[in-house]
């Protein structure tokens, strides 16, 4: 998908107007294992780009979760509380964590495409 | 993964069952398989799970010519050994001179001698000690390379009792030795998860594994459900709830202390373990049952109205209970039942209340 930005911490971000919806990648659900709690920002939430503002919780350990850009949250997955396993079912789909109305759309120039993080894992062996 | 890292007689096997392996204890051992960790726990309180134990240090010892080797390992641990008749077995600790634990271990005595497990991490401190205080008085043999599965779950004994029939009749805390397949194995009902289940002591580590998991009932499990077992079950995992600079007192295992032994001492940190048995320790170990959804994990600071009275040594998610459990010491005048405290989880306070251990009840076959 042309509008999926990625990060090296890998987060995605996917930017529909002015609000990009924020979770983790495949690569990072099968690392962490198990997702089995996860920790969203509240809505109204100023973050930085790259504060740490949700967890996530596997069985194994706690795991922070970076704003991919900097803005305002306007929603958070209120589904994960009680389907935190939706993160590993579908990390692309109904197991996203937040929503950020961008503050600076000039950030996005700093993430990576799909092609770039499809390398990006791949170089991490 | 560095060229340094042991490899376990069962290594080749995790790699054909998709184990995702790491680094743990200076061995390259599976923290999970493809099914993932809240599936392996699953099935090992539900069915039977197959662990690969054989980093864990085994070490027979034996009594020298005029000699008695539950005596002589009676001089490092507090447990009651020179009771033990043969197939029985006991859980307890080394200790050092301040009362802390060095390692706790299991002790079977098999008649002719007794055989020792030690924790992976300590196998090769364990081993000089008793070498250094033993050798007058015992054969000391490390049996490192020997392989040791665990069988656990409800199915465990109907499984292994079609490779071993006699397995059946065996009660918790009992060891016996087994040909299979013209292998000699010793067989201990007992474990690590609180369930029901047997340790395999055996040869034929790869054999007997790929044995076992061709029965129905068995998938293997990693260290990752190994340690949320042994959490829902209230069980110490060493380096983290017991170290050097707590004592079996603190650590809530005054059980494993043999009642003669308390009075007559003759191990190493007696006169501490003495006085924390006469006036109480200064801090225990206590069960944790945070509210919500939070995990509070290892070194969670434990509060009270903002004064901190504790720390956690282990927590994590309780799959069987669907919520966060924990474990931690607290100051002993904060740690009875029902005590109301906060887990610094992040720096936020979690509400949480000490409880009772285990989380998850036992179902050792006591016969």
């Amino acid at each position: 998908m042309a509008d999926t930005k990625y990060t090296q911490e890998h987060e995605w971000l996917r930017v529909e107007g002015d609000v990009g919806t924020i979770g983790i990648t495949q690569y990072a659900q099968e690392q962490l294992g198990d997702v089995v709690f996860v920790d969203v920002p509240q809505a109204g939430r100023k973050v930085a780009k790259g504060e740490a503002c949700a967890v996530v919780e596997s069985v194994k350990a706690a795991s922070d979760i970076y704003a991919p850009v900097s803005g305002e949250v306007v929603e958070a997955n209120a589904a994960l509380a009680d389907s935190p396993g939706d993160v590993n079912a579908e990390p692309m789909g109904k197991g996203w964590f937040f929503k950020i109305k961008l503050s600076d759309k000039g950030e996005l120039a700093g993430l990576m495409d799909e092609a770039a993080y499809t390398d990006f894992v791949k170089s991490l062996g | 993964m560095g060229d340094s890292l042991r490899r376990t007689p069962l290594y080749d096997l995790h790699r054909e069952l998709g184990a995702r392996l790491v680094p743990f204890a200076g061995y390259e051992m599976p923290v999970q398989y493809p099914t993932g960790i809240l599936a392996e726990h699953a099935q090992t309180r539900t069915a039977a799970g197959l662990f690969d134990v054989s980093h864990m240090g085994q070490v027979r010892l034996t009594a020298k010519p005029g000699q008695n080797a539950a005596e002589a390992i009676e001089t490092l641990v507090p447990g009651d050994i020179t009771g033990l008749q043969p197939g029985q077995q006991r859980y307890t600790q080394l200790t050092n001179d301040a009362g802390g634990i060095l390692d706790d271990l299991m002790i079977t005595s098999t008649g002719d001698h007794l055989l020792m497990v030690f924790n992976a991490a300590c196998k090769d401190s364990d081993l000089a000690h008793v070498q250094k205080h033993l050798a007058a008085t015992c054969e000391i043999e490390p049996m490192f390379s020997r392989g040791l599965l665990a069988l656990q779950g409800p199915q465990a004994s109907q499984v292994l009792a079609r490779l071993a029939p006699q397995v059946a009749a065996m009660k918790f805390m009992t060891g016996a030795f087994f040909v299979i397949d013209g292998a000699r194995c010793y067989i201990t009902r007992s474990g690590y998860t609180g369930g029901d289940g047997f340790e395999i002591s055996t040869p034929a580590t790869d054999a007997i594994a790929r044995k076992l998991l061709a029965q129905p009932e068995v998938k293997p499990i990693g260290l990752g459900a190994r340690d949320s077992l042994r959490l829902e079950a209230g069980l110490c995992l060493y380096g983290h709830d017991i170290d050097t600079a707590t004592t079996p007192i603190e650590a809530g295992l005054l059980w494993s202390i043999g009642k003669e032994r308390r009075i007559q001492g003759g191990f190493p940190g007696a006169a501490v373990i003495q006085k924390q048995i006469a006036e109480g320790a200064p801090r225990r170990r206590v069960g944790l049952l945070p509210e919500g959804k939070a995990i509070a994990r290892e070194g969670a600071e434990i509060a009270i109205g903002g004064k901190t009275v504790g720390k956690v040594t282990s927590g994590g998610f309780a799959p069987t209970l669907g919520r966060a459990v924990a474990m931690g010491y607290v100051e002993r005048a904060h740690s009875a039942n029902g005590t109301k405290v906060d887990l610094l989880v992040r720096g936020k306070p979690v509400p949480a209340e000490i409880v009772p251990m285990p989380f998850v009840k036992n179902a050792y076959h006591r016969g």
